[in-house]
């Protein structure tokens, strides 16, 4: 194995191969900033990554009070050691010299330093007026992905039962909430049925949507790996861009966007027709096959080649693969969950597996990913439009059942009607019945759709903004009152990844200046707020990480997401762990539905179902009837032509989307180094036909405009579908000098200034990849080339363009580990 | 006969007016995106029953046309939107909209107590070609009446509660 690889070249490392059902061997990455030698090292302090969802474990390196470097933990189950680029080089950000590090007020209308009890002060002020005057429906809070999930519990309890208000989301909103969603329904409950050891057994893999090799780059490395070993897996892409994944596909579809309905329906049709169908299966555990096989009828590959403009003999082959499987796993992310019918289509991708029985088995399982690094956590908290431990709302036993763990009147907590999500909140803002929003970790200011609409929401005198946060960001230069933040490795607690391995994240430095961690300043609210629980004491008993994680075991106990058999000790030294993890189950939960289907009973599920087009919300009575026994339910779905389509002045499809070296809106990234240097600015995707037809080439400065605005970015011609257009969505303008937003001569630079405001109607999730643009030039680029990676999916077709490299500040080391792996296989 | 013409007119009529009705509110709220999106889609699916009776009211002696002719003059529809735009930071618009909900929710009722009736008449007669008819329409029109009824819990307790 080489001893150092440049990991900004090569994002994914070597190669360790292995064959099917093996042990994926250990690889331990491990980054030391420069001058400093493993012997400098101090201290290890175990934590897990929080710049993706696929939990990678890791140990931070510690010298004289600093991090110092990062190392994969080769004993954890999700990594064995290897470490992504945001992984090896993100932490760098936490010394940024622009850390927040006082809290600040706006005063007449410019922020100023000033201490904890000020800034504090007035969000209680502001909170108690509102509640008097108003009620609690004019409070919100917004949170992330990325907090922990203590600090989330926290909130949830804070904002449900101690404000007693609707209005709590997540961020998670925009990446996740169609994965947890199509689980609900199709199993009745959140949970992911499969696990990353899947891919070590699997012999066809499918990914919707899904370009793993930038989203979750170790998981790649493993399927790399499987792909150099024994009786490798056939890959199956479904994706507009070509992708790592798509140029190792056995079979890559590139529908058109918007169309994935069509396509999965289509496959399932070629399916049903050869019989592939698990009968048995079907029979014991589902509800809803008929339907299913009725509706799917009217799909064959010739009619969705016409949709999606894919050759009828691709989806052919696809369907081939994936009817043949001996253990199929499929997974689905943001080409599926951002896009049109994206929780219609999830919900295929369930069927899928369903019709063929191929869940609960080794290399036979369904990844309904997450985005973010602990959006799991919001899902389970319920700080992300559920309420905790999957309960649902619309149970009055579970509510009841709630409302005794949190000692309070069950009226107390808001169930009348679903908890608001993220879009909903920013309306009602909006339109003023929000007068206070909170939020915590996220920046919207770049994230949202359509940022005009954002910054002029956001801007209101008469809404009261507080952001808690790192860093100065777009949003927070908007806020009234804005707190700085601990972050990773300067706080302690847990989160769990998209396999349900929940990692123990400990504190290994101080925190910079007065900046404290999220959960103290959620409990310093709770204390001054003064909520109490029904006899009189305080609501929010617990003071610290470990005490708030014990509080949670107790609302988890008994419902999926179980962590009763967890502790901090536990999850410290070893592996995460999977949840349920409980008396049943001391060593966790490799795979859900191993024994049929377990959450979906009327009495237990968290959510009774909605209209997959409308989004209209089921009750319990039609649930009961339809699905008395509680088996998984096979939900059909029409193909809908999206919402916005290409005309004469927008004759482009627009997507946004992600690269490897970057997380959400580069507060972190963009300070780290190698990172930002491998992607420094925003650029744009065409293909070359589209390129040639406009006369455009590599490095021209050109302009993407929709009906909600526009962006200026350098060109990278690619091997895109024709037709399409890609924008990173990571660019925003804290780095441009001009502030927040566009203006003077800072043209816009966020791919969401022309993203359009819809969003799923059953996930409420934004639809970032169905868009119609126009494309013009506005500078020739005389030779430059677009600050595009070329290592991933923004490729360039051809020509010559310089290769992205990261140099000798990227080296980093790896190495077998013989703790982890037997002999033989360090021999390999 | 007469009573299956009766509803065969009655729906086209229905049909017909909910597209329209439909088709205003999703530019009326145009800022409501949801609602917007939503009902335009289902305006979709009125227009295609409307469509679908014109061609079975040919077998009973009735011509029914089949546009639900719901384009606005272009005057108007941009209107509708403006105003809506120009209100999007006020909160009087909550209001009306929970009235059109409710108006819309009216309209589909009536149009499903309409199919009901349809479908059990054409049960009497054994009219297979009715009966075809009402079930595959009448479910669309239950759909949006659950989709109206699940905005309207949705939306009211903050609209009607807030500042």
């Amino acid at each position: 194995m080489d001893a150092s690889v440049d990991r900004i070249a090569q994002p994914w490392g070597s190669r360790t191969p292995y064959g099917r059902h093996e042990p994926w061997p250990a690889r331990v990455d491990t980054y030391l900033e420069a001058g400093v030698e493993p012997d400098d090292v101090q201290q290890w302090v175990q934590a897990a990554s929080i710049l993706h969802s696929d939990g990678d474990a890791m140990d931070i390196a510690v010298a004289d009070g600093r991090i110092v470097g990062v190392r994969g933990r080769a004993q954890d189950r999700v990594n064995h050691g290897r470490l992504g680029p945001k992984d090896l080089f993100g932490w760098q950000a936490n010394a940024s010299a622009d850390r927040l590090t006082r809290p600040l007020v706006r005063q007449d209308g410019r922020l100023v330093e000033c201490d904890w009890d000020t800034a504090m002060n007035r969000v209680v002020a502001c909170s108690r007026g509102l509640l008097d005057e108003h009620g609690p429906g004019a409070i919100g809070f917004y949170t992330s992905g990325q907090l922990f999930l203590e600090e989330y519990y926290t909130l949830a309890v804070l904002a449900r039962a101690g404000i007693g208000t609707n209005h709590l989301d997540g961020n998670t909103r925009l990446c996740t909430s169609t994965a947890a969603e199509a689980l609900k329904e199709s199993f009745g409950c959140d949970g992911q049925p499969g696990s990353y050891d899947d891919i070590d057994h699997a012999d066809v893999i499918a990914l919707f949507g899904h370009n793993l090799a930038e989203t979750q780059p170790v998981q790649w490395m493993r399927i790399l790996d499987r792909l150099e070993g024994a009786d490798p897996p056939r890959l199956v892409c479904v994706d507009p861009r070509p992708t790592r994944v798509a140029r190792e596909a056995t079979v890559h579809l590139a529908p058109r966007l918007g169309t994935n309905v069509a396509l999965l329906n289509a496959l399932l049709h070629e399916i049903i027709r050869a019989d592939r169908v698990d009968h048995d299966y079907v029979a014991a555990h589902t509800v809803g096959f008929d339907e299913l096989a009725f509706r799917v009828k009217e799909y064959p590959p010739k009619r969705a080649a016409d949709i999606c403009d894919v050759p009828a003999a691709r989806i052919e082959e696809a369907a081939e693969l994936l009817g043949t499987a001996d253990r199929l796993l499929s997974t689905v992310l943001q080409g599926v969950y951002q896009s049109h019918q994206a929780t219609a289509a999830a919900v295929q991708v369930n069927n899928l597996h369903l019709i063929r029985g191929m869940l609960g088995r080794p290399g036979a399982g369904v990844l309904q990913m997450n985005g973010q690094p602990t959006a799991q956590n919001t899902r389970e908290c319920g700080a992300n439009g559920d309420l905790p431990g999957f309960r649902n709302w619309q149970n009055s036993e579970h509510v009841a059942d709630l409302a005794r763990v949190w000692n309070v009147d069950p009226k107390t907590i808001p169930h009348y009607a679903p908890p608001t999500h993220a879009m909903q909140m920013f309306r009602y803002a909006e339109q003023g019945s929000i007068r206070m929003l909170w939020i915590s970790g996220t920046n919207p200011a770049v994230s949202l759709p359509e940022l005009a609409r954002i910054r002029s929401i956001l801007a209101q005198d008469r809404l009261f903004v507080v952001v808690q946060d790192l860093f100065l960001t777009e949003t927070a230069q908007l806020a009234d009152v804005v707190l700085p933040a601990a972050t990773w490795g300067e706080k302690a607690g847990t989160f769990t990844n998209a396999d349900r391995t929940v990692h123990l994240s400990d504190k290994a430095v101080e925190p910079p200046g007065e900046a404290k961690p999220d959960l103290d300043i959620f409990l310093d609210y709770a204390a001054r707020m003064d909520f109490r629980d029904k006899d009189g004491g305080p609501l929010v008993t617990w003071h610290d990480p470990e005490s708030a994680f014990e509080a949670w075991k107790r609302c988890s106990a008994g419902r999926p997401c179980d962590y009763t058999g967890l502790t901090y000790d536990k999850l410290r030294g070893g592996s995460g762990i999977q949840w349920p993890c409980n008396e049943q189950a001391p060593d966790g939960t490799e795979r859900l539905y191993t024994d049929g289907i377990s959450w979906a009973h009327p009495d237990i599920c968290e959510n009774y179902g909605k209209d997959l087009a409308t989004g209209a919300a089921d009750s319990v009575v039609e649930y009961r009837s339809l699905n008395p026994d509680g088996k998984a339910m096979i939900k059909a779905a029409d193909y809908l032509p999206p919402h916005e389509e290409p005309t004469d002045a927008y004759p482009f499809q627009l997507t946004t989307g992600r690269t490897v070296y970057h997380f959400h809106t580069r507060t972190k990234t963009a300070r780290a180094p190698q990172l930002n240097a491998a992607a420094p600015d925003v650029w744009v995707e065409a293909s070359a036909p589209d390129a040639a037809a406009l006369g455009l080439g590599e490095g021209d400065l050109v302009e993407v405009t929709t009906p909600r605005g526009a962006l200026r970015g350098r060109l990278r011609v690619t091997d895109i579908r024709t037709g399409l257009l890609f924008v990173p969505f990571h660019y925003g303008y804290w780095d441009t000098g001009a502030g927040h937003a566009p203006g003077g001569d800072i043209p816009g630079r966020a791919a969401n200034e022309t993203t359009v405001t819809d969003w799923d109607p059953a996930s409420k999730q934004p639809l970032f990849k169905t868009a119609a643009a126009a494309l013009r030039l506005v500078e020739r680029g005389d030779g430059r080339s677009a600050p595009a990676p070329t290592t991933a999916a923004s490729a360039p077709a051809s020509g010559a363009v310089p290769a992205t490299t990261g140099g000798p500040s990227a080296l980093v080391t790896q190495s077998a580990d013989g703790t982890w792996d037997s002999p033989e296989e360090e021999n390999r | 006969m007469n009573g299956v013409a009766f509803l065969l007119r009655a729906l086209h009529h229905g049909e017909k007016h909910l597209t329209r009705h439909l088709t205003a509110v999703a530019e009326r709220h145009r800022t409501e995106h949801e609602v917007h999106h939503v009902a335009t889609d289902l305006a979709g699916w009125s227009r295609e029953q409307v469509r679908c009776l014109s061609e079975t009211a040919g077998h009973y002696g009735l011509d029914l046309d089949d546009s639900a002719d719901t384009r606005l003059p272009a005057l108007v529809s941009t209107f509708r939107q403006k105003a809506s735009e120009a209100v999007s930071h006020r909160s009087e618009p909550g209001l009306l909209l929970l009235r059109d909900l409710r108006e819309l929710h009216l309209g589909a009722t009536e149009n499903s107590l309409h199919w009901e009736m349809l479908a059990q008449a054409a049960q009497a007669t054994r009219d297979d070609r009715l009966l075809g008819l009402a079930s595959a329409c009448h479910p669309a029109t239950l759909r949006q009446m659950r989709w109206t009824n699940t905005m309207i819990k949705n939306l009211s307790p903050q609209i009607l509660t807030g500042p």
